[in-house]
């Protein structure tokens, strides 16, 4: 089988596994659903695989390869095929996307194994992984759109799976507004570029780029752009469009592990990778991605510190890394920025799933200030969590230290104001070692709280009345909630399965890539970026080794004030926050986004929506035009029908004297 | 004699007929009013046939009376059935068609 067919079988099988799911789950015994939903994504896997392999044996010059199927939209002047692009940047996004979405599917089978909406739940997520793969296997604009609308409608659905509560419900909703901001972004910005280059296919794209098409017309480009950072930025949570990203945590904890952590996240940074070549002539766009970027690694950074819930510390940890490969792939350090994409998949799944055993073993509390002491009690997560969180850190030898590194490096040897990207980026690694462990010590250090205690006992926690850990109100038992009895990855093999080959990769993925030792993902990834004049940048081995010193001893530090902060010495936090009562509001606060946003552009378009319905629409609709139409077809058919008498001889008079009247006229005339 | 008599002869005719048509209430007598116009218009059409001496004219008032036999057939049936209805026999008092 060639190249191509291999990628459009990794396309098939979720696809499939969605539809025998939706279709069939009444005549499926419960069980089986979600090892269906889970082998479908092995198989896109091994898939995924073959197409490496089979990609692997074409020379690098030829290792971008379109198949179309069939034409999906064809009229004057539009050329939309079913095509997909197959080269190394879509193999490796896929190869990440059925790896990570294989070993999380995994895990619910166990974790979700209690909830009423099984079949549901793996039939939206194997949509979920048939529209990602779709949107990084897309060869053109269209499919590209579609992909990236499908993920949003699967965010959107996976948000609220546990419909009754209404803040998932409301978190969906949000999540869903402002993707689409971000689908319109990306639809206006193909269209800016579609018009200069008249094609909507992906290579010829680039090739017309090369040949100036742009020429005289550098404002389209840098709108274009732009505009498609629009799109990047909303579905990757970057600032001010991240909002919805702490929120989506409404959602089951695979969910955030799969949609918002590992996969769908990274989505915009696979864009700008992809649009390399009409970036990388429009730099005002890429200044604009990385400033965003390293500003979104810094703010998420200092809000995870104060956050309780822990998986919106992870959320905001997730921000602020997808912060880094944003700013990494917009300043031309694209193998280090997907490489970062990868080993933050490994260890921010790793510790999702982590989060989640705790909140199983907390019967669905997510609140790290009830939390503690689950050292002795949960020794698998406990290590888990480790791995995790020293891989986040930077901590040598785990992926983390690698990738993130490698993207400062890069952004330093930009030189110039570059610089405070760098600087940022290492700041920001410092937080990101501080609000890691912070979260680790407070959930697993200290006094073994209530639940602890009885899970050393051998027996797990359940909760009397199941609550909507966000809002306290009571669970609808019947439609599904996370379950009145929960899994946790000690008891649960499948769960633990998977935590262990996230564990692995989480340590050792990073080795993959070691600065001037090995170099995996460059030599792989570079036929995608052969026309890239940034892709080979001269490395400083001073500044090398000056980072990765730098880097270990930031998250050495960080790890080493949370110690002292909340380990050694556990009053420090507050003596703390009671010394800078007006940061911590504002950090409390995240930086008063949500609030600036309802007064900017909620409360504008609710006060129009409401001037719109009680005041244009009372008035001008429905009195002026509909009423002023009815009135008049009413006042002139009461005059019409005051003709129809029913007297058979008025009738013959009116025709006699109209008869009589043409004659007259005509006779007249002549 | 010129043909303005015999014109005159069936516009006074063709009035009367409707007249006739609209002041009376019984629709026998409406039928024959009816029947009084297009004899007037015949014999404007027989008139015009002599004018230009050809048979046209006449031929189309032969075509008139065929049209007033079949309407006359018409208009009893239906008074007939109005009167199995007994319903008045005044075009005055059926009037359920109305606006």
């Amino acid at each position: 089988m060639s190249t191509t067919t291999y990628g459009w079988l990794v396309l098939l099988f979720p696809l499939l596994g969605t539809l025998l799911i939706a279709f069939g789950f009444r005549s499926l015994p419960a069980r089986l659903v979600g090892w269906i939903g889970t082998g479908a994504i092995v198989l896109a896997f091994l898939a995924a695989l073959a197409t490496l392999i089979s990609l692997e044996g074409h020379s690098p010059a030829q290792r971008q390869l379109v198949s179309s199927l069939w034409s999906y939209a064809s009229t004057v002047g539009v050329n939309g095929q079913m095509s997909i692009l197959v080269d190394p940047l879509s193999v490796y996004m896929i190869l990440v996307v059925t790896g990570i979405s294989a070993l999380i599917h995994l895990y619910s089978v166990a974790y979700m194994d209690e909830d009423r909406g099984l079949a549901r739940f793996f039939s939206y997520l194997n949509f979920f992984v048939f529209s990602m793969l779709l949107l990084v296997l897309a060869g053109n604009f269209l499919l590209l759109i579609v992909g990236w609308a499908f993920v949003g409608a699967a965010s959107y659905l996976l948000i609220s799976f546990w419909y009754r509560r209404t803040t998932a419900t409301r978190a969906g909703i949000k999540a869903f507004v402002i993707n689409v901001v971000g689908d319109v972004g990306l639809v206006l910005g193909t269209y800016f570029i579609f018009t200069h280059t008249g094609t909507l296919d992906f290579l010829q794209t680039f090739h017309a780029t090369q040949a100036g098409a742009f020429n005289g017309s550098h404002g389209d480009l840098v709108a274009g752009c732009i505009l498609l950072l629009v799109g990047a930025f909303a579905k990757s949570a970057q600032i001010p469009l991240h909002t919805w990203l702490p929120d989506a945590m409404e959602g089951p904890t695979p969910v955030s592990a799969l949609i918002h952590a590992a996969t769908m996240v990274t989505a915009g940074v696979y864009l700008i990778a992809r649009m390399h070549p009409l970036f990388e002539r429009a730099p005002a766009a890429q200044d604009v991605g990385a400033v965003v970027g390293a500003s979104t690694l810094l703010i998420a950074g200092t809000i995870a510190l104060v956050q309780t819930d822990i998986k919106r510390v992870i959320a905001y940890s997730t921000m602020s890394q997808i912060g880094y490969m944003i700013m990494g792939v917009s300043v031309g350090a694209y193998a280090a920025g997907l490489f970062h994409l990868m080993t933050h998949a490994f260890f921010k799944a790793l510790l999702f799933m982590a989060a989640g055993s705790v909140i199983g073993a907390m019967a669905g509390e997510q609140s790290l200030q009830k939390m503690g002491g689950f050292r002795k009690a949960m020794p698998f997560t406990y290590a888990c969590f480790i791995i995790g969180g020293l891989a986040l850190s930077g901590v040598p030898p785990f992926s983390g230290f690698f990738s993130k590194d490698e993207i400062l490096l890069i952004a330093g040897e930009r030189g110039g104001w570059h610089w405070a990207l760098y600087v940022v980026g290492y700041l920001g690694a410092f937080l990101t070692a501080i609000y890691t462990f912070r979260m680790i010590f407070r959930a697993f250090h200290g006094e073994p709280v209530s639940e602890a205690r009885e899970l050393e006992g051998g027996h797990l926690h359940h909760a009397d009345v199941p609550r909507n850990p966000a809002s306290g109100e009571a669970e609808d038992l019947d439609v599904g909630f996370p379950g009145p009895t929960h899994a946790i990855a000690e008891r649960a093999l499948p769960m633990r399965l998977a935590m262990i080959v996230l564990a692995v990769g989480a340590t050792g993925i990073g080795l993959v890539q070691i600065p001037k030792v090995d170099f995996v993902i460059d030599d792989f990834l570079r036929p995608s970026f052969a026309s890239s004049p940034l892709y080979e940048l001269h490395t400083n081995t001073g500044l090398l080794v000056f980072g990765l010193l730098l880097g270990t001893a930031l998250g050495l530090a960080g790890i080493a004030i949370a110690y002292r902060i909340w380990v050694a010495r556990p009053g420090t936090a507050a003596a703390i926050q009671a010394r800078t009562q007006s940061l911590y509001e504002l950090l409390v606060h995240k930086w008063y986004f949500d609030e600036a946003i309802e007064l900017l552009v909620v409360r504008p378009a609710v006060a129009s929506g409401r001037f719109a319905r009680y005041t244009f629409e009372r008035l001008v609709i429905d009195e002026t035009i509909i009423g002023g139409t009815t009135g008049l077809v009413r006042a002139g058919s009461a005059a019409v029908r005051a003709a129809q008498s029913g007297f058979v001889r008025y009738y013959a008079a009116l025709l006699v004297l109209g008869v009589t009247a043409v004659g007259f006229y005509f006779l007249l005339q002549s | 004699m010129s043909i303005a008599w015999y014109l005159a002869v069936s516009a006074i005719v063709f009035s009367l007929g409707a007249l006739g048509v609209i002041t009376r209430r019984n629709p026998l007598v409406i039928l024959l009013c009816l029947e009084l116009m297009l004899n007037g218009a015949n014999l404007a059409l027989v008139a015009f046939a002599r004018m230009w001496g050809n048979g046209d004219g006449q031929i189309l008032a032969l075509v008139v009376m065929t049209v007033a036999a079949c309407e006359v057939c018409i208009g009893l049936g239906m008074i007939v059935a109005i009167y199995r209805q007994r319903l008045p026999i005044d075009v005055d008092d059926l009037r359920e068609l109305q606006g």
